[in-house]
């Protein structure tokens, strides 16, 4: 077992037991704290894939941006209430089974994968020149109309976040 | 060197740590988080294939998962303060208007 195998198996044992306490709190804020160390931990694994682009923006977006968000809704709403009820639904035993056969399935198909035929954008070439500038490259040349649509595709939720959040004085209730 | 089988039992297995979340938990906010943990699931294995490819559209889409991601977040958080401000709750068996 050679190194870089011991600290990949140190990032699967900590994101999965991470994702489970997170899936378990009680306590939102905790939950959402919780969270917070699961995506440093994935952002670690994106460092191994020689992907360090995406573990910085792991970082800002999901840590940075996503978790704020997250941290923002938590705090206004009044939980009180609703963290003295049970967590979990009824009838959880018979989901965790249906869970564990379809994990057991897919965990199977994961494990029987092969690689396809392999591209041209080698390590050596990554690294050469630098990581973020083969992945604009790729992005902006192959991938320009996604690109654009992808942009439309953030600001249109942004009209309608401020059009849903704006409070109807005239009619409605309250 | 690490087989590219393992990032993948790590990615079915978080995925699937998210999707009982998803199911499970009575909590709206809980179900956001769940949906998180799912699309962070569906980006490392992307992002692994890419990489033992040596191909770099996985990455791309990795990169379009992200803005979808923290766009659909923004979205359902404020359908969610939406909600609250009618009806102060967020477990999920409160709403139920359109059961009949």
């Amino acid at each position: 077992m050679t190194v870089q195998q011991l600290f990949f198996g140190y990032f699967f044992v900590m994101i999965l037991a991470l994702s489970l306490v997170v899936i378990t709190r009680r306590n939102l804020v905790h939950a959402v704290l919780w969270m917070l160390l699961m995506f440093v931990h994935i952002a670690g694994l994106y460092l191994f894939l020689n992907a360090e682009f995406f573990a910085v923006i792991q970082i800002i977006v999901y840590a940075g941006a996503i978790l704020v968000m997250f941290l923002f809704v938590v705090m206004l709403l009044r939980l009180k209430e609703e963290q003295a009820l049970p967590i979990f639904v009824r009838g959880l035993h018979g989901r965790l089974f249906v869970g564990l056969a379809i994990l057991l399935v897919l965990v199977s198909m994961a494990a029987e994968a092969t690689k396809g035929p392999m591209g041209q954008y080698s390590i050596d070439y990554i690294q050469r020149h630098s990581h973020l500038k083969v992945l604009g490259t790729v992005l902006f040349n192959d991938f320009v109309y996604p690109f654009l649509i992808l942009g439309f595709i953030l600001f249109v939720p942004m009209i309608g976040v401020v059009v849903l959040a704006l409070k109807r004085r005239s009619h409605g209730p309250s | 060197m690490v087989p590219l089988n393992w990032y993948l039992i790590l990615s079915v297995m978080l995925f699937m740590v998210g999707l009982f979340g998803f199911l499970t938990r009575r909590n709206m906010i809980m179900l956001f988080i769940s949906v998180e943990i799912m699309l962070n699931a569906i980006n490392i294995s992307l992002i692994a294939i890419s990489h033992y490819l040596q191909d770099m559209r996985g990455q791309v889409l990795a990169f379009f998962v992200i803005a979808c991601a923290a766009a659909g977040v923004a979205v359902g958080l404020v359908l969610l303060i939406a909600a609250y401000r009618n009806k102060p709750t967020i477990r999920l068996e409160d709403f139920d208007l359109l059961k009949g």
